[in-house]
């Protein structure tokens, strides 16, 4: 080897070393440019809640504490507001599926054309105040609203029925509301599904029936299965619709958090409330992570 | 020839339901504009008789007025401060390395998925501290925390489309990291930085549970006015305001996907 030939070599694996941390740097500096987002969401969303939750280890004396937690366990009150909360998002899931599975496996049997236009009755509702939507309800299931007179110049009923303002109402309101928000992931999942699987097994002998649920139901799981965790996530939160559909007769956990706060000022219950809730959401999230994997939602 | 019939069956019931499904979503979404035109002094549907009352009504009313501007503002200022932040943070996520790119992402998708009233309250007792709470600035900076998530996640799937060898040609061939960004990758991601930034518009336009919280006085936002409202009666001017919303999301979402057809960019 000559000596010019070693130089070349050492020079390039200098060469290599510099680009290397090079790029190291130039990686270290992309995530300085993320850094203004990261830091904003920490200090206006994480911070905050933290701070929230040591609140609720503390007692109206100011030690330490799990007071607030036994209260909010022992409460005939708040169990009620729990089991309510449950009841509510159960149902709501329950019915999204019921309701959006039928409607995603038709879509994707339509040509793409039809089911990219029909996909429009879909995104207008998504993309429409959940306010408006909710006004659109009240007004719809009053006692002379539509629904109840409609019903009534058809002979089903005497009487008017008690639509809103109660438990039913909540949950019409709350199914429109999230049904979109199970409909987008499973749509998306039903349409990347290969139906030539579902043709080749009636070609070898399957009925329809069987060949859907043996081979196009378990593909589509994914998406049902995102749909579902989205659905029930969000309602086991949801503030809006239940608080003015609900008419103050039906209590979930983030009215109870609200009124707890607004009218009694008790930021040690609120806030053990607070946690309670979101440990259910953290616990719903991290099931979610490990069956369908949270980065997928950045992949669409 | 069983088979045959019974797969008519299910084929028509399918249909039905579908058909049913999408009437469920769309008319209780729709039926506020008709009656946002009723002449009659409470609410009916159908509507008897077609007046502009309740439009003026909004129109007139200094309080709804207020309202609304304030909710334009902090929405445009919302949209402004998170589209190019959020962008920027896609970027520098898109090429870092996998696990620093992995764990951020669970990070900033946080603010969707955790509970909004959790970050009422959080920003609520926050702004007490800091003497935010009824001020714009307060409003906004809420806003953008909860708009951030949805620039990110737009413009990284735009980003992921986007073939990042043509950045590199360009540097390779002298142009600056900063110029290189500027002028070869933000035009092929343009689409998706817009869509991301009318979604910013509309979380923060949307937005209730916060904004019933942190808004108030002078700076209470439409959403806070109508929810405070619908919270006694049904006033038929929330009619009129309503079909502004929709007007306003609706013609957003068409201006969007227009702007995306023309360019051709996929997605």
């Amino acid at each position: 080897m000559s000596a010019a030939e070693a130089d070349g070599t050492g020079q390039t694996l200098q060469n290599a070393s510099t680009l290397k941390s090079e790029e190291r740097r130039e990686r270290m500096t992309f995530f300085g440019l993320s850094l203004p987002a990261v830091l904003g969401i920490l200090i206006v969303v994480f911070l905050p809640i933290f701070w929230l939750s040591s609140l609720s280890f503390y007692n109206a004396a100011g030690e330490l504490s799990m007071e607030n937690y036994e209260r909010i366990f022992n409460s005939a009150l708040y169990r009620r507001t729990f089991v309510v909360t449950f009841q509510i998002s159960i149902s709501v899931t329950l019915i999204c599926v019921l309701l959006g599975y039928p409607l995603c496996y038709w879509l994707t049997k339509l040509p793409d054309r039809t089911s990219a236009i029909l996909m429009v009755f879909v995104l207008v509702p998504f993309w429409t105040s959940v306010l408006v939507r909710t006004y659109a309800w009240l007004v719809l299931l009053q006692r002379k609203g539509i629904i109840n007179s409609s019903l009534m110049s058809m002979g089903i009923i005497d009487e008017p029925l008690q639509l809103a303002h109660n438990l039913t109402g909540s949950i019409i309101g709350m199914v429109h509301i999230m049904l979109p928000f199970l409909i987008l992931p499973l749509y998306a999942t039903m349409r990347s599904v290969d139906t030539d699987l579902v043709r080749a097994a009636v070609g070898l002998g399957s009925s329809p029936r069987g060949a859907f649920w043996r081979v196009f139901f378990p593909m589509s799981l994914p998406g049902l299965f995102a749909g579902i965790v989205l659905v029930f996530i969000l309602s086991l939160g949801f503030f809006v619709t239940p608080a003015l559909l609900g008419g103050g007769r039906v209590q979930m956990l983030a009215q109870r958090i609200e009124s707890t706060i607004t009218v009694y000022s008790n930021w040690g219950a609120a806030s053990a409330l607070g946690v309670v809730l979101l440990l259910l959401a953290l616990a719903v999230i991290w099931l979610m992570n490990r069956v369908f994997g949270l980065d997928k939602l950045f992949m669409r | 020839m069983d088979q045959v019939g019974q797969r008519k069956i299910d084929g028509l019931w399918l249909i039905v339901v579908g058909i049913a499904v999408l009437f469920f979503l769309i008319l209780p979404t729709l039926i506020v504009i008709p009656m946002s035109f009723s002449g009659a002094s409470f609410l009916e549907f159908p509507p008897t008789s077609f007046s502009f009352r309740w439009y003026t009504a909004y129109f007139m009313s200094s309080e709804w007025m207020n309202a609304t501007k304030t909710s334009l503002i902090a929405a445009a200022l919302t949209t402004a401060i998170a589209t190019p932040l959020g962008s920027l943070c896609a970027y520098g996520l898109h090429c870092s390395t996998p696990r620093i790119r992995s764990s951020a992402q669970i990070l900033v998708i946080m603010p969707i998925v955790v509970p909004v009233i959790l970050i009422a309250v959080g920003v609520f007792s926050l702004y007490a501290k800091l003497g935010l709470n009824y001020t714009l600035t307060g409003i906004v900076i809420a806003h953008t925390a909860l708009a951030l998530p949805f620039v990110i996640v737009t413009v990284m799937s735009g980003l992921q489309n986007y073939d990042f060898d043509q950045e590199l040609a360009a540097r390779s061939l002298g142009a600056s990291r900063a110029y290189a960004l500027w002028t070869v990758t933000v035009p092929q991601v343009k689409f998706s930085i817009q869509t991301g930034a009318f979604l910013a518009f509309i979380t923060s336009l949307d937005e209730v549970v916060i904004s019933m919280l942190v808004s108030g006085g002078e700076n209470a936002t439409i959403t806070r006015r109508m929810f405070n409202s619908l919270r006694d009666q049904l006033d038929p001017t929330i009619a009129a305001i309503s079909t502004c919303l929709i007007v306003v999301s609706v013609g957003m979402l068409v201006g969007v996907q227009l702007i995306g057809r023309r360019k051709g960019e996929p997605k």
